[in-house]
């Protein structure tokens, strides 16, 4: 197993380093320079091109990228020109919040989606699939931000039982239970997506699954239905989920940033929207290198758990 | 093509999302000549109108623009934008993914590489970094959502591109002496189209919505254009005071995207044919019973007795009769072998028994399965669950199917006596290993650890007769349990069901098409044939002298080691359909001996001297073909 998870991590070596060179080309095709964008349109030729010789913007681009990837590589992102402080620095601290929300609404996806998915197909046609299949149409036809807003209207204006946004209150102890009602709308409004995805894959995964002849082993063996449904069925349906949770863990992790705008949620994506409209091109690769780089690793995992559910992988 | 238009409209929720989706997309379309309010006009003395407004249907926004033409021209603007995504998303993915598929080798290598670095980003991310670069507005946001789609379309249209270039009539044009460029335009590509429909149908709809997120987080359209993104990022700050500001564009994206995805589900159905059969229907814990009649009281043989069994297939508005009344019974320690060609009803009239057909479309529509008085046809499924496996095991062909691939084989063995008493662990282990002595496993402590992947054939059909042992049954009903193995192979098994039946007193039903197998296990035979026994009487008897013109030709197909030169005699013609059984003998368009009144009427069966045929004209000893 640990020789199969440093064979999976040596292969992410070749898509971490073409990740960086996608979000380095991309970076290279900003029209005009960033040392005017920098400095303002006001600024001196003299001191422009001071700044593109202190960013190393004079170079060729391949050895540009040499040198980025090298800072990147002993830790140093370069520095936020908004901000003015280090762009890791920045990136780590939002990271937290994404994490916390992100990881919350991608608990809340798996769990849900796979449960509905699996009820779904185990009353095929019946009023619960009915329901479920409806449910699942709107929830993948909504725009999560919308949804953000309208649950902001409903539960936290109307109802009163949430907060309106934020993390933590700007007063106030920072306990366990209050992140969770902080955390409560926005993580729901970011699984809703998700969720339905997940529930429609797992239905017709579980399907396909309850026509193999091992259920109906299992069923001439005596085995209880809840048994059959819950066990057998969907122990081989996740061989076929697993991977679309991952896929959705990438939905999950980069749809957080309309729920952080919606929610003035401290994340990642917010604090990316911002570097955009300002042009904090050294902070917007950072924090695109970041994220892809920890959605790599969370892929890896997701194969990992596949290889330990299903023994025909070869590890 | 008529079909798919037939089968899309016959869906009702995808007609009804087409239809909703046509009326948006004609009032968009419609837009600049409709007799609205000019949009960007603002006007803040009007600002924030309630809906039902005079003058503004919808009422107006925070600069006092008319929601109802801001509304129209912003669907207007997200549609456009939505398609145009999808389209250059579909046309550039499908060329990449054709190009990769089609050439193969270093080319797919390259191109796919690429692809995966692509998809190794979280989905909106990438979409933000193109933003970033190329600055905020619609044709970039455009752009964007495009490019982000397009590996999903390559990997798609590559996968069934590989599949189609290696065919035949690929071949045949490259003989032909066409260019790549001739095949892919006349070979490929039309054969791709139903593919990227369904890519699209299925992706539109996230198309529209990440462009008017683009747009929401003010990255897309720029004021005072408006999409409906925009539309709803703008109302956002007036969330709390005036929602309607916000509900207006909000609802008219769900509604857009909502009847996309009904229309894009029922598109995939159409022209996905492994859904048209109606085959992914899931199989219910019991066979569903239907019965017109009574079922018939039992007369008392045997351990098992079965009467009058009829199984439908109800496949939507066909009728497959499987079993047409079939009449067996098996006694304790006896080995009844049920013979005849595939779908001639055998397997079903076993799986009947404990209600193992698959259930839709499976029905028993009569008859009954006396266990022991008790009748199982139509029994509470607790009571079923109850006895499976525990008095009425079985043994089933392919154990590679058979078994559950992800659990141990020790594991599942365990389970069997779980079902139906509580066993601690280590009794189960030590169980499981005495099983799987008994059906002669070597190294048992070892292998109750294995997966089912890593044993052989014959390993495994052991491991699925210890099951069908593991709560000592009376009758094991094992469902052409030899027909996947090597004849040496089979041989053992043979022999292993053979001492089980004599030491324990099991009752076996033993379902093949192989006489040879009858011959060395079985005491009685029931041949059947179109889901009816035609002939049934002892294993000397049936062997030495088969009645039913059926039963002989079979037995003629059967070659023998060391039988001279004798002619091999295939059966002409197939068996009939059973959704169309004929309305006399089932078998006389293939019988050399059949008379015009063996089509006239119902024929039965006729005991006669411990053994029945159904036949009128049976073979006599005689004048059986040697």
């Amino acid at each position: 197993m640990t020789g199969y998870i440093l064979k999976r991590l040596v292969s992410a070596i070749p898509v971490l380093l073409g990740i960086t060179i996608i979000v380095f080309l991309i970076m290279a095709m900003i029209p005009g320079d960033p040392a005017t964008a920098i400095l303002g349109s006001y600024a001196t030729p003299e001191n422009v091109e001071k700044l593109n010789r202190d960013l190393g913007l004079d170079k060729p681009l391949f050895q540009q990228y040499i040198i980025w990837l090298g800072n990147m590589l002993t830790g140093d992102f370069g520095t936020s020109f908004a901000l003015n402080r280090p762009v890791l620095d920045e990136v780590l601290e939002r990271f937290n919040g994404t994490l916390v929300l992100a990881g919350t609404a991608f608990v809340l996806c798996s769990f849900l989606g796979v449960v509905a998915g699996v009820v779904s197909a185990a009353n095929q046609y019946g009023a619960a699939d009915k329901v479920i299949t409806f449910v699942v149409l709107l929830g993948i036809s909504i725009p999560s931000f919308f949804l953000g807003m309208m649950m902001i209207l409903f539960f936290a204006v109307n109802l009163r039982w949430f907060p309106v946004s934020g993390m933590w209150p700007i007063y106030g102890d920072r306990t366990i239970g209050v992140l969770l009602s902080h955390l409560a709308m926005p993580a729901t409004a970011l699984a809703v997506v998700a969720t339905g995805v997940i529930a429609r894959l797992s239905r017709s995964a579980m399907l396909e699954v309850l026509r193999q002849d091992f259920i109906r082993t299992a069923r001439a063996k005596g085995v209880h239905e809840r048994g059959v449904i819950w066990r057998h069925a969907l122990k081989a349906a996740m061989v076929s989920i697993l991977p679309v949770l991952g896929i959705q863990a990438g939905f999950v992790l980069s749809g957080a940033v309309y729920i952080e705008i919606v929610f003035q949620w401290p994340g990642v994506g917010r604090m990316l929207v911002d570097a955009i409209l300002k042009r904090d091109i050294l902070l917007v690769q950072g924090g695109v290198v970041f994220v892809a780089a920890c959605y790599v690793m969370f892929n890896i995992a997701v194969d990992v758990a596949q290889s330990l559910l299903d023994p025909r992988i070869k590890t | 093509m008529k079909t798919f238009f037939l089968l899309l409209a016959r869906n009702r929720l995808a007609l009804a999302g087409g239809i909703v989706l046509l009326i948006v997309v004609l009032l968009a379309i419609a837009t600049p000549i409709l007799p609205l309010a000019d949009p960007d006009v603002t006007n803040t003395s009007n600002r924030f109108h309630p809906i039902f407004s005079e003058g503004a249907p919808l009422g107006t926004d925070h600069l006092g623009r008319d929601l109802l033409s801001r509304l129209m021209w912003g669907t207007r603007l997200s549609l456009a934008v939505g398609f145009a995504a999808a389209i250059v998303a579909a046309t550039i993915g499908a060329a990449i993914g054709i190009i990769a598929g089609y050439f193969g080798g270093r080319t797919d290598n390259i191109i796919m590489r690429g692809v995966d670095m692509l998809m190794a980003f979280p989905y909106i991310l990438l979409a933000l970094a193109i933003v970033a670069a190329l600055g905020p507005g619609l044709f970039n946001a455009l752009i964007a959502v495009a490019v982000v789609n397009v590996p999903f379309f390559a990997r798609n249209i590559r996968g069934v591109t590989v599949g189609i270039a290696n065919k035949e009539f690929v071949d045949a044009a490259r003989l032909a002496g066409l260019s790549n460029t001739q095949i892919i335009l006349s070979e490929i590509l039309p054969n791709v189209i139903p593919v990227i429909v369904i890519a699209m149908s299925t992706t539109i709809g996230w198309m529209i919505l990440e462009t008017a997120g683009l747009s929401f987080l003010g990255l897309g359209s720029q004021p005072p254009q408006a999409d409906l993104g925009s539309m709803l990022g703008e109302a956002r700050s007036a969330l709390i005071t005036n929602p309607h500001t916000s509900i207006v564009p909000g609802a008219m994206i769900l509604i857009i995207v909502m009847s996309i995805n009904l229309l894009g589900d029922g598109v995939r159905d159409a022209l996905d044919p492994r859904l048209k059969s109606g085959a992914l229907s899931r199989p219910m814990a019991a066979t569903r019973v239907d019965r017109a009649d009574l079922p018939p009281p039992a007369t008392g043989v045997g351990l098992l007795e079965v009467k009058g069994l009829e199984t439908q297939f109800h496949v939507k508005d066909r009728i497959y009769r499987a079993v047409g009344g079939v009449d067996l019974h098996v006694e304790k320690g006896e080995c009844l072998g049920i013979i005849g060609e595939s779908g001639s009803g055998k397997s079903v009239t076993a799986l009947s028994i404990m209600g193992l057909v698959a259930s839709p479309p499976g029905v028993v529509t009569g008859g009954a399965a006396y266990y022991d008085s008790e009748n199982l046809i139509g029994a509470p499924y607790r009571r079923l669950r109850d006895m499976r496996g525990r008095n009425v095991a079985y043994i089933f062909q392919d154990p590679l199917a058979t078994l559950h691939p992800l659990y141990r084989v020790g594991d599942q063995l365990i389970e069997a006596i779980r079902a139906h008493r509580p066993i601690g662990k280590a009794e189960g282990r030590a169980k499981a290993v005495e099983l799987l002595k008994a059906v002669r496993i070597p190294n048992a402590e070892q292998r109750i650890t294995d997966y089912p992947h890593e044993m052989s054939g014959g390993m495994r059909q052991r491991v699925g007769i210890a099951m069908a042992l593991a709560n000592d049954p009376d009758i094991i009903i094992a469902d052409e349990p030899t027909t996947a193995l090597d004849v040496t192979v089979q041989a053992q098994i043979l022999t292993i069901l053979d001492e089980l039946r004599r030491s324990r007193g099991l009752a076996i039903v033993f379902i093949t098409h192989d006489f040879g197998v009858v011959a060395q296990l079985c005491d009685r035979v029931a041949v059947m044939y179109a889901g009816r026994i035609v002939e049934e009487g002892t294993k000397t008897d049936i062997l030495v002298a088969p009645r039913h013109p059926y039963t002989a030709r079979l037995m003629a197909c059967v070659p023998e080691l060391g039988g001279g030169k004798r002619r091999l005699e295939a059966i002409p013609g197939l068996p009939p359909a059973v959704d169309k059984l004929p309305e006399g003998c089932a078998f006389a368009d293939r019988c050399d001996r059949v008379q015009t009144d063996c089509r006239a009427a119902e024929i039965a069966l006729v005991q006669h001297c411990g053994r029945a045929v159904r036949c009128l004209y049976p073979v006599d000893k005689r004048e059986a073909p040697e």
